[in-house]
């Protein structure tokens, strides 16, 4: 296959083409086909089952699907090989619903874990780029606090300096206020409000349809397994085509 | 008859339980090494090992140490295997704990977090790294009780390889017992003897599961 002129003048940093995902005979994915610009912010909205998050965590492998093609920053994913899953992980961090902070390390730790460990920083590099890191958070003091002393804003807050900590080239944010309580997820998304403002290619599975509005280059919605439709927020929210579309968002209010 | 007094007994029982911490141990080293080569073998998914270490589970959960000492002992030398009551009761034991520790661990692994393992993959560490550094420490502070605890049932364990005529604790007893015509005193001092080699390790188990406890 001659690929250069198959594929757009400049390949996406992510380039997600034909993808295929079943559960046993229930397909969840059915044929995704998304290009990704350096620095775009894209927010993925859809039912729950609409098969959003596991597009989203295809991207950095902890789905596996069974067809179709993914590269991250022209590396193709490719499950069973340990070297290119790890070369890969390197470019997309993740941050989760549920945090998933490591609870047996302190604060500062959890930050400097992989750096230390995959990119074999010494731990005063390491050190210094978590301080600065829990800096822009704002929780430098809590660098040797534990997790579990953390409110859930706080401890998401760690868990963005931790992905960050890696340099990756795209952030994965898989529902990531869905598990706060409400008053604690304004100081999350304002996180990620500048994170995207600075650059930082962002794909998010989220129900903060606000949020999605203002911060997102292009809004994806998924149906069925599909890429229903897909365009800037305000025609997304504000010209819906589709009756799958607007019934979605009708839902909301 | 030879007059055995009280100290005599004890002295020599005394004398035969390092020959139990001894098979005690090699159990429990040799058990606990091999446990944990199948538990990694197992979590690192080696094609065609789940079953394999199942099956191994199963086998020795599933049948009594005295009928897998017997096995060892008298089956392989029926085969030809010449074995001593020493090797088969160290061979029978380690296999023993090995496969009630790997299944323990298996559990105690399993309560980890499915997020742990997400989060640490997600950040590229690979399995190596993310047993040693994430899922183990979390992992072994559930172990640590239970593992404990299972080192009682080894410790009384090895009381079954006197039936193959491994002179430990229990095998001097019955031979002391058959001398001086006393059993109940020298049975009396064994089971003391076991007490007393067990109840600190339960009493140790108990501490360091209150003391995990409060630290979560």
């Amino acid at each position: 296959m001659d690929n250069v002129e198959q594929s757009p003048a400049v390949p996406g940093i992510v380039e997600i083409t034909g993808l295929r995902k079943r559960f046993g005979t229930n397909e969840v994915l059915k044929g995704i086909d998304l290009s990704v610009k350096r620095g775009e912010v894209i927010a993925i909205i859809g039912k729950s089952g609409s098969g959003k998050s596991t597009l989203l965590r295809s991207v950095n492998g902890l789905e596996q699907f069974d067809e179709g093609t993914l590269t991250v920053d022209g590396q193709a994913l490719l499950h069973g090989n340990a070297a290119a899953m790890r070369a890969l992980r390197q470019h997309v961090g993740m941050i989760f619903q549920s945090f998933n902070l490591f609870p047996h390390l302190s604060v500062g730790r959890n930050v400097m874990l992989a750096p230390t460990l995959v990119k074999k920083r010494d731990a005063a590099r390491a050190e210094a780029a978590a301080r600065k890191l829990l800096e822009r958070v704002g929780l430098v003091e809590k660098f040797d606090a534990q997790p579990d002393q953390l409110s859930g804003g706080q401890q998401q807050r760690v868990a963005i300096a931790r992905a960050l900590a890696m340099e990756p080239s795209v952030l994965l944010c898989d529902e990531i206020t869905s598990a706060l309580d409400p008053e604690l997820v304004g100081e999350v998304l304002r996180v990620v409000e500048s994170l995207a403002e600075e650059g930082m290619t962002l794909l998010m599975v989220t129900h903060e349809m606000s949020f999605a509005r203002k911060v997102s280059d292009r809004v994806v919605f998924m149906h069925a397994g599909r890429i229903h439709e897909m365009g800037p927020p305000e025609s997304v929210f504000g010209n819906p085509q589709t009756p799958e579309l607007k019934q979605f968002l009708s839902a909301l209010h | 008859m030879v007059d055995f007094s009280l100290w005599d007994i004890f002295r020599n029982l005394l004398m035969a339980v390092r020959w139990t911490v001894v098979l005690s141990l090699i159990a429990f080293v040799g058990g606990g090494l091999i446990g944990l080569a199948l538990l990694i073998a197992r979590i690192a998914k080696w094609p065609g090992i789940e079953p394999v270490v199942a099956g191994y589970v199963q086998l020795f959960q599933g049948t009594p140490l005295l009928m897998q000492l017997f096995f060892l002992f008298f089956g392989l030398s029926s085969l030809g295997f010449q074995v001593s009551a020493w090797t088969a009761a160290a061979i029978g034991l380690t296999l023993y704990t090995s496969a009630f520790l790997t299944e323990i661990w298996r559990g105690c692994v399993n309560s980890v977090s499915k997020g742990q393992w997400e989060a640490s993959s997600a950040l590229a560490l690979n399995l190596r790294e993310q047993l040693r550094y994430v899922i183990g420490p979390q992992a072994l502070k559930v172990a640590v009780p239970p593992t404990v605890g299972f080192l009682v049932q080894v410790v009384k364990g090895t009381a079954l390889a006197s039936v193959i005529g491994f002179t430990e604790l229990t095998k001097t007893g019955t031979t002391i017992a058959n001398a001086t015509f006393k059993p109940f005193t020298v049975y009396a001092c064994v089971a003391l003897l076991y007490f007393i080699l067990c109840f600190p390790i339960s009493l140790w188990a108990r501490s360091l599961e209150r003391k995990l406890h409060g630290q979560r």
